[in-house]
């Protein structure tokens, strides 16, 4: 089912991506072409099946002990805007 | 002194006896980067004082005596998505352009204790979401065996690196083929090991259930050793197996008689693989039953299924693991110190996020985290997410039943050669589909490996041997006695002007 550039903006904006209207158009038509090749999956077999994520196991749990980290600076210089200990962001509410 | 041919091994000894220091060896690879890479572009960053400041220190190690590493003093690249303290991690992204980490990863600290020397950074599809490395932001990386032509991604730095001896080893990673891909298209060894086999962090993530870090070496037995120094169980990668990790090298030359090759006839069609391709292949079958393997053939059904199956479980983790470049914590922002500037550039938060993210990152990029989203959203996630996930249970059944009959399944790691510049990537499904034979095992979380195994047109050919879930041992047991009875590597030299 192709995507209209209107749903590919509506994508973009759960993505947070803003796109210019040539990427929306291009974007609209690679992203239809990816969507109906991965169509064959309905057809598929998947009867008596459980759906696989991942190998593993789930739930594996450590201690709660606090472990030194003395980068805490590094960390807050990488960020475009700080202050002080801070890393600054523009107004949520 | 040539270094053309050095393994790790090879390397070892001479540190060993003393012949050379890993100093001199060091600086030796540093000036065939400087030589030659202009021509293949595999590094994005030289890390030379670091280099020679660990060869230094790895001297110290082996003059010490004390129960020295065999990776000791050995010098590496490190694919550009792989976390480096202090030295710029990539992800040969704009939107990570000048990162720095605060932190290694495990993998890296692992071997650093071992005396790792990093000779730098090298080029990689943009997140790893290629499979080419033209989708690197840096520009792509080309293939030492013809310089027109891609080395397979998205580790092409790596293969390259050690296809032109730019490097002794390197690290690399495989969601969905990334280091057997490029292995195949190089003429070297690259292994992907079980799922939860190495510890993932310190990767810059791209899909959670299939990222596996791994070695691309020029032979099995140094793949073997890189495995044995990276394996195991960490705290910071709740993923990883407590299973024991076992001696990969003890029983290396132990004969393949009697072992039960599995030939998957999915894997071999006419419509899939190049007809020389599967000629080259072919022969190799045939030197594994002079072996004293075993042929049988199987079917694996669900085959047909593992790339439309990858290409919404990727995404899908994708558009979840990239949401963490935003444009607040780290990478590129258009939020910048000047407030007058950065009022122009984002009016308020939400243009922060859409703003550094639309020019951060590069159009496959942006591609996958699309498909996720859309995959994963309100009224879709049960057609497509949840019906990959279906799906990929009955690829991993397909593989549980065939290994019930054989110890290890052979088939080509690519459907052709390494392809030219340019000719697929204007058409991502195109890309998407050099990945035929090797998401299954990725979907699967099982360990494969590829090794060179001919010659076509002059460009090497891989053949990928998978086996069951944390049986490394198995595959490189019949990847050495293949490689001992064949020396493909003294044909695969690459040709390059100095």
């Amino acid at each position: 089912m192709p995507l209209s550039t209107q749903e590919v903006d509506k994508i973009a904006k759960l993505a947070r991506l803003e796109l210019t209207e040539e990427e929306k158009n291009k974007y609209a038509e690679q992203l239809s072409a990816i969507l109906e090749y991965v169509e064959q999956l309905k057809n598929a077999d998947i009867t008596n099946t459980e759906p696989f994520f991942q190998s593993g196991s789930a739930n594996v749990l450590r201690q709660d002990e606090i472990k030194p980290f003395t980068e805490t600076k590094q960390l807050i210089d990488s960020a475009p805007q700080q202050e002080g200990n801070f890393i600054k962001v523009r107004s949520i509410l | 002194m040539t270094i053309n041919h050095l393994t790790i091994t090879d390397a070892a000894e001479l540190l060993a006896k003393k012949k050379i220091s890993s100093v001199e060896l060091t600086k030796i690879y540093l000036k065939r980067i400087k030589k030659i890479d202009t021509q293949l572009h595999a590094y994005i960053t030289v890390t030379e004082e670091v280099a020679l400041a660990q060869a230094k220190e790895a001297d110290k190690k082996i003059k010490s005596g004390k129960n020295i590493s065999p990776l000791c003093g050995i010098p590496a690249s490190v694919k550009d998505i792989i976390m480096t303290k202090n030295i710029k991690s990539t992800a040969c992204s704009n939107i990570l352009a000048d990162y720095m980490p605060a932190f290694d990863a495990t993998i890296i600290e692992r071997l650093k204790s071992q005396g790792l020397v990093i000779l730098g950074k090298v080029n990689c599809d943009a997140f790893a979401h290629g499979a080419s490395t033209e989708n690197s932001d840096f520009g792509p990386t080309h293939n030492p065996f013809d310089l027109e032509r891609v080395p397979g991604g998205s580790s092409g730095g790596s293969a390259a690196s050690v296809a032109a001896n730019e490097c002794v080893y390197s690290l690399g990673t495989d969601t969905g083929g990334s280091i057997r891909q490029p292995a195949a298209f190089c003429g070297v060894v690259g292994l992907k090991p079980t799922y939860g086999r190495i510890s993932r962090y310190g990767l810059i993530s791209m899909t959670s259930s299939t990222d596996c870090p791994g070695p691309i070496a020029k032979t099995v037995k140094d793949a073997a050793l890189i495995l044995q120094a990276i394996a195991g169980q960490d705290s910071y990668d709740a993923t990883t197996s407590s299973m024991s990790v076992p001696d990969y090298s003890k029983n290396l030359g132990k004969n393949i008689k009697k072992l039960k090759i599995g030939i998957p006839k999915e894997y071999f069609l006419p419509t899939g693989v190049d007809k020389k391709v599967k000629a080259t292949i072919d022969e190799a079958i045939k030197k594994f039953k002079e072996l004293g393997a075993e042929i049988i053939d199987i079917t694996l059904p669900y085959t047909r299924y593992a790339v439309p199956v990858y290409y919404i479980i990727t995404p899908s983790e994708v558009s979840s693991n990239l949401e963490r470049y935003d444009g607040i914590k780290y990478g590129f922002s258009v939020a910048n110190a000047n407030g007058r500037e950065s009022k122009r550039m984002a009016a308020n938060l939400y243009e922060v996020y859409s703003k550094s993210r639309g020019l951060g990152f590069g159009a496959e990029a942006k591609r996958r985290i699309m498909i996720g989203t859309y995959a994963l959203s309100a009224g879709f996630y049960d057609a497509y997410y949840k019906q990959a996930a279906l799906v990929r249970a009955k690829i991993k059944n397909d593989f549980d039943d065939a290994f019930t009959k054989v110890d290890v399944i052979l088939t080509p790691t690519a459907p052709d050669t390494a392809f030219k510049l340019g000719e697929k990537n204007n058409d991502p499904l195109k890309m998407y589909l050099e990945d035929i034979y090797v998401t299954a095992a990725s979907l699967a979380g099982l360990p494969a490996i590829s090794l060179p195994c001919g010659i076509v047109n002059n460009l090497p050919v891989g053949l990928q041997l998978i086996s069951k879930a944390f049986d490394e041992e198995t595959i490189l047991r019949a990847a050495y006695n293949y490689e001992t009875a064949t020396d493909w590597r003294t044909q695969l030299i690459p040709n390059l002007k100095v």
